[in-house]
């Protein structure tokens, strides 16, 4: 490859260091989308699962769907056929239909809890880590949110008012603004030691500038990790409201309430449980398979030994 | 015959935008019983050097490629088992960082003890006794106290003791030292250097040390290797090495260092620098490696790269002009 | 005579040790009753090793702490109790280059708003002309392109981002620089860059620098003046000549024999010391350098050694400065 760049020959009496083979074989670069995959193919195929979820929950009532709420005594229980792709429940309704309009219940509500959990915990931790006595009483109560698994808190809070798909959000968003907050406390303690924290103060940079242009970007990458994780942990809470009566109202199809009303009848009708389960399942993998390679890609000890 | 030879070493690395060819084709030998330094600043392959003749290199991403012969075996050609039983019984390393390399959670005798047993098949009680003899050795004040305390209860100095004594607990032919100073403090690095020299002279271990501070070189080592851009390009004995460098890299180096008590009278004048950066190991270089910051290239350098040439006995260096100057010097 | 531009008085930094719930609180002596000063245009040195402290009042100085005693006076104003507002103006004449060029530059933030945030801070650029001159400027003074001004911290090497962080010291017009280990991280090569640029700039811009390190060779390459500092005091301060060839302290004898001479012909007359340095938690009584003196009587057990004056501009803290000349093992072997 090189022979070429070289026209002249060598000048008579000059010794030249002999050529080295390649120890690993060039390989061309790829950048990009197939960059991505090749390097992280984990992340990329959750990405991929992931977008197909979405589509399946926006595009819901063009993919071959009925009315997942009508009811049909005459035809309950069918098994899956050509029809009634998911076979039918005990109220004679489609299964497909239903598992598909149910990807929008657990999508909205994933989404929503990790962009509200984020911003309030954001906004709690950049206090918390900033100022030091608001640091004292707030870590307290977190503290003392934490020692109750967000499950139940979100149970409790469900408990206190009706069932709908705004007050999941809600009571799920409340049960995971503690741990976001405690990461983002941790993330700018250790941004405080770093020297350009301290040059910009040298440099007469106020408070709350030194929050907003230093701290606040460095916080987002971690961040970023943990909403995705917060996402998927949203989903599961959703769905186990759902399951145990707590959640979305029975009118709105959700996985946890088709695999509620399905667990009367697995024993006979295990599909029933069995459609909703692999579609939850498959979309927290794709959530956390997505962190994970989000976390690697950010953290720069994990990009370095790529 | 040597005790080790390394023979036209290659290690590269895949890395998202390219190879990096960190070592590419480095050779050196290391007699029995001599101190060898390996000098260079950061990026120059010195310490993936280290690494490969341990085969410590990750693969994927690395490979070497190349021989390393340890009296005689060629070490990448050994099993992951019998190399094992070479490390820490024949050749032996110590690092930058002794904290990270110590188990935080085994009393330092114990850890010492460890290497004992499982290389020489000692029994715990003897092991235990050997390695509070090994402390002794270092010079580690009341070592049987010191023995039962971990690691954290130790300072930095006496850290890097204890991991000259573990290193040194097996009677290694070669002991591979990389950056073992850096850490430490001026006066706990004189101390460290003394009980390096000393050492070497009551164990008999050849030693390999790692560096970048020209004055360890001087102080420790019989032999010099200079490296640059994952290359060498200059080997002397030490005190030819300082007395007439022949790379105008080596000559770069020894001019930005000051020395002690050489700025005491009137304005220091300005050190000598070395302009430009490093360059990118990620693409070929054509031509010699430091052609681009050399205050002597020519277009010959540019398209080719230089053989190493013994320039003086001993002495080698890889530069087209090297004996041009010393003549032009002379004239 | 005008004032100095920075005077340092009987400065104390004890920082407690948490979980203290029970008994008596005990401290870190980091610093402990330390007195210098820096004239405009000069380089005063503090070197010692780690743990000694000379870290900490370079950030004391600069108010990253606060001092537990003592007074700071720039340009003859107090500045160790002034409140955040009334402290912006004296922040403009002392800035700060860090060691580590890796994380002394936020690696979200462009060369450019690194650098035009003291100017913006401190309002030294009337409109945006004057702010586009002054970064040109800033970036021809540190030797770097000005097209360099529209990249990340990331694609620069060691070298130039070093050379960007002393341009962020640069840009708020500074009096005093304080360089905390500011070449030590870097490779032989480029530190000597660094070195003659901090020399160029200080005789261009007639900056005071307080040059905080544990090289010697390079202190007594750059600087005019030496403190050397042993477990948060002063064992001596003197001229750059009466340090290195007169030290009339055992601890900076030491300290000059231990650094390594890139010669392997010198002759070494090594000093040894003993041990390691005591924790500043409880700092030896006496002499808080007997522990390891190798010259150490009866007296340095029990007494202090106050800091004074052995000649002209050269001050130590030993007792064995108060004997005779030919009982002083320190002067029998002096260097040059």
């Amino acid at each position: 490859m090189a022979v070429e760049a070289r026209t002249l020959a060598p000048p008579p009496g000059l010794k030249v260091a002999e050529e080295l083979p390649d120890v690993i074989p060039a390989r061309k670069p790829l950048k990009g989308f197939w960059g991505v995959v090749r390097r992280r193919p984990a992340a990329a195929l959750g990405g991929a699962i992931l977008l197909a979820m979405i589509a399946v929950a926006a595009f819901a009532p063009l993919l071959g769907t009925v009315d997942p709420g009508e009811l049909a005594p005459s035809r309950r229980l069918r098994p899956p056929s050509a029809d009634f792709w998911f076979g039918t429940d005990m109220l004679g309704r489609d299964l497909y239909s239903r598992v598909v309009y149910g990807a929008q219940v657990s999508l909205v509500v994933g989404f929503s809890v990790a962009v509200l959990a984020s911003v309030f915990g954001l906004a709690i931790g950049l206090v918390s880590g900033t100022v030091r006595w608001i640091d004292g009483v707030v870590m307290r109560l977190i503290d003392g949110m934490m020692s109750i698994p967000p499950i139940l808190l979100a149970v409790a809070l469900m408990a206190l008012t009706r069932g709908s798909l705004q007050n999941v959000v809600i009571a799920i968003t409340l049960a995971e603004i503690p741990r976001v907050a405690r990461l983002v406390r941790g993330v700018v303690l250790s941004l405080r030691e770093q020297p350009y924290i301290d040059a910009a103060i040298a440099a007469g940079t106020s408070t709350p500038m030194l929050v907003i242009r230093h701290i606040l970007p460095n916080t987002l990458a971690p961040m970023t990790v943990q909403a995705t994780y917060i996402c998927a942990s949203a989903m599961i809470v959703e769905a186990i409201l759902s399951f145990i009566g707590a959640g979305v109202p029975p009118i709105t199809p959700s996985w946890g309430n088709i695999m509620a009303e399905g667990r009367a009848l697995w024993q006979v009708k295990p599909t029933i449980v069995f459609f909703p389960a692999i579609f939850l399942s498959l979309t927290v993998l794709a959530v956390n398979l997505l962190g994970d390679g989000l976390r690697d890609a950010l953290d720069p000890r994990m990009a370095k030994s790529l | 015959m040597p005790l080790l030879e390394v023979d036209r070493l290659q290690t590269h690395f895949r890395t998202p935008d390219g190879v990096n060819r960190a070592v590419d084709g480095v050779s050196f030998h290391i007699d029995k019983g001599e101190t060898l330094a390996v000098v260079g600043e950061s990026g120059c392959g010195k310490s993936v050097t280290a690494m490969s003749i341990m085969r410590l290199i990750a693969e994927p991403p690395g490979r070497s490629a190349g021989e390393i012969r340890f009296e005689g075996k060629d070490l990448l050609k050994l099993s992951e088992k019998e190399m094992r039983k070479i490390r820490g019984d024949d050749i032996s390393m110590i690092f930058q960082e002794p904290m990270t390399s110590l188990n935080p959670v085994l009393k330092v005798g114990r850890q010492i003890g460890e290497s004992l047993r499982l290389h020489q098949g000692l029994g715990r009680a003897a092991a235990e006794d050997k390695a509070v003899e090994m402390l002794r050795l270092v010079g580690i004040p009341e070592p049987k106290r010191r023995a039962g305390e971990y690691p954290h209860q130790l300072s930095g100095g006496m850290r890097q003791r204890v991991m000259i004594a573990m290193a040194l607990a097996c009677s290694p032919k070669l002991l591979i030292a990389d950056e073992p100073t850096t850490a430490l403090d001026v006066t706990i690095q004189a101390q460290i250097l003394d009980l390096m020299r000393d050492l070497k002279q009551r164990v008999g271990a050849a030693i390999l040390i790692i560096t970048h501070d020209l004055g360890v070189v001087a102080e420790v080592a019989d032999r010099v290797v200079v490296m640059y851009a994952g290359r060498k390009v200059e080997e002397a004995p030490v005190n030819d090495l300082f007395a007439d460098p022949k790379h105008p890299y080596t000559r770069g180096l020894l001019g930005a260092v000051p020395k002690l008590g050489s700025s005491l009278d009137g304005e220091a004048e300005r050190l000598a620098e070395i302009p430009g950066i490093v360059p990118s190991l990620k693409k070929k270089i054509e031509g010699c490696v430091f052609a681009s910051r050399c205050p002597d290239a020519e277009d010959v350098c540019r398209q080719f790269a230089p053989a190493l040439e013994e320039k003086a006995p001993a002495h080698l260096a890889a530069c087209h002009f090297s004996n041009r100057d010393a003549a032009e010097a002379a004239a | 005579m005008t004032a100095p531009l920075l005077e340092v008085n009987d400065l104390k930094m004890h920082f407690p040790l948490g979980g203290a719930l029970f008994g008596e609180r005990r401290y870190v002596y980091a610093v402990d009753g330390l007195s210098f000063r820096v004239e405009r245009g000069e380089t005063l040195s503090l070197v010692g090793e780690s743990g000694c402290g000379k870290s900490t009042v370079g950030r004391a100085i600069l108010r990253l702490l606060k001092p537990t005693g003592g007074q700071v006076v720039l340009a003859g104003k107090r500045i160790d109790d002034m409140g955040s507002a009334k402290l912006r103006p004296y922040r403009r004449r002392v800035q700060v280059v860090f060691q580590d060029p890796f994380s002394s530059l936020n690696p979200r933030i462009r060369v450019r708003d690194a650098l035009a945030e003291p100017i913006n801070n401190f309002g030294l650029a009337k409109d945006n002309a004057e702010l586009t001159r002054k970064l040109n400027m800033l970036m021809d003074k540190v030797g770097l392109p000005r097209e360099a001004l529209g990249r990340w911290p990331h694609e620069f090497s060691g070298g130039q981002r070093q050379r960007v962080g002393i341009a962020r010291a640069l840009a708020a017009e500074p009096d005093l620089i304080v360089c905390d280990e500011a070449v030590s991280a870097l490779d032989v090569s480029v530190k000597a860059q660094i070195v003659n640029l901090l020399g160029d700039l200080q005789k261009e811009l007639g900056l005071a620098l307080l040059f905080i390190s544990h090289d010697l060779a390079i202190v007594e390459h750059m600087t005019h003046r030496v403190a050397v500092m042993y477990l948060g005091k002063i064992a001596e301060i003197g001229t750059k000549r009466q340090i290195f060839a007169r030290p009339r302290h055992p601890y900076t004898e030491a300290l000059l024999s231990a650094v390594p001479t890139p010669d392997p012909l010198a002759k070494r007359e090594r000093i040894m010391l003993k041990g390691d340095v005591p924790s500043p938690i409880s700092p030896p009584s006496g002499c808080r350098f007997h522990t390891r003196c190798p010259y150490a009587f009866d007296r340095c057990k029990s007494e202090e050694p106050r800091l004074r004056e052995v000649e002209k501009g050269h001050e130590a803290a030993c007792h064995l400065n108060d004997r005779d000349a030919q009982d002083n093992p320190l002067l029998s072997g002096a260097r040059a």
